[in-house]
């Protein structure tokens, strides 16, 4: 048995520094990221709040920051009651340089068994890194919404 | 035809792209696309339920060999992809990539499903895994762009030894 975690790569076409600003900076976020903005200090042991349109969707906590290399931070959902429920998970963002590339790897763990935000988050980075890369690489996010595909 | 009903996916990749479901079929299907996306790589395929499917290397040598088991376009591809390597067949058994396209929004859901026959290590399993994100990273930026990144198509070492301990002959190696 495999334990319970997604991981997912993609490759970009920008630098590590700007990567990490996109996936730091709370205006940037939201370009991209379904209107959610990413608000934080970023320092190991600070807070960090996923928000959209003023609501918290998921609360974390900074456990590794290491620009513009490693990245890594708890992930407690909070908008829906049964995953609010959920001890929180972690999830890991390594960025490495590839020809010219950088090549970004999401792994996401530390699920309990029979988790509700499992199945959940491996719909939703996709989405996420996909406008992620779509953003960087043409200025333009994907344009649909999340709500009406994810669920 | 081969019957793949029994086949165990083994890598899922799902990726959004900004075009319509005809040019990602075109992306997947046509010699000169699959050139640009997939590393120097040309498709050549037969437009049918049992046609042929390769991958021919830049010197037009085969690469990968297979039949098409479904031709649904814009929406769904599958076909057998075994590598044309002395030995891989008898020692993984065969192989089938899905490409599955769906509208999502003003974007297009492309999914990759390889599915084996056989059980296989995660040392057997590490070349696709490191292969697939970069191969359809390289398709979005392809579509969304016109550009694409030069890819390291080098299989894994710990793919290599595998191979090797089960009697594949890699080439060059």
């Amino acid at each position: 048995m495999s334990k319970p975690e997604f991981v997912y790569t993609t490759y970009i076409k920008t630098t590590r520094e700007k990567l990490w600003h996109a996936i730091t900076d709370e205006e940037f976020t939201g370009s991209y990221w379904f209107n959610c903005s990413l608000v934080s200090d970023w320092k190991v042991g600070s807070p960090m709040k996923m928000m959209r349109g003023g609501q918290v969707m998921n609360e974390c906590v900074i456990l590794e920051s290491d620009p513009p290399r490693r990245l890594s931070y708890s992930w407690h959902t909070v908008f829906d009651e049964d995953m609010k429920k959920e001890k929180s998970s972690r999830v890991t963002f390594v960025l490495e340089d590839d020809h010219g590339a950088v090549k970004l790897t999401v792994t996401h763990e530390d699920f309990p068994a029979g988790s509700k935000t499992l199945p959940s988050i491996s719909v939703g980075w996709p989405l996420v890194l996909s406008s992620l890369k779509s953003m960087i690489e043409t200025g333009k996010p994907l344009a649909f919404d999340p709500a009406k595909t994810t669920t | 035809m081969i019957d793949t009903s029994t086949f165990k996916p083994t890598i899922v990749y799902t990726i959004y792209i900004a075009a319509t479901p005809e040019k990602v079929w075109q992306a997947l299907t046509s010699p000169e696309f699959s050139r640009a996306w997939f590393s120097g790589f040309a498709a050549e395929i037969e437009p049918r339920v049992g046609g042929k499917f390769a991958l021919l290397a830049p010197d037009g040598s085969l690469h990968i060999g297979g039949e098409v088991i479904v031709w649904d376009p814009p929406r769904k591809l599958v076909t057998t992809f075994d590598v044309n390597w002395e030995g891989i067949r008898e020692a993984l058994g065969t192989e089938t990539v899905t490409y599955e396209i769906e509208p999502a929004g003003e974007a297009v859901r492309l999914t990759m499903v390889q599915a084996n026959e056989r059980d296989l290590s995660d040392d057997i399993l590490s070349g696709g895994r490191t292969g697939w994100p970069a191969l359809l990273s390289n398709l979005k930026s392809l579509l969304e762009t016109g550009k694409v990144s030069k890819i390291e198509m080098a299989p894994p070492m710990r793919m290599i030894e595998a191979l090797k301990k089960l009697g594949v002959k890699v080439p060059g190696m």
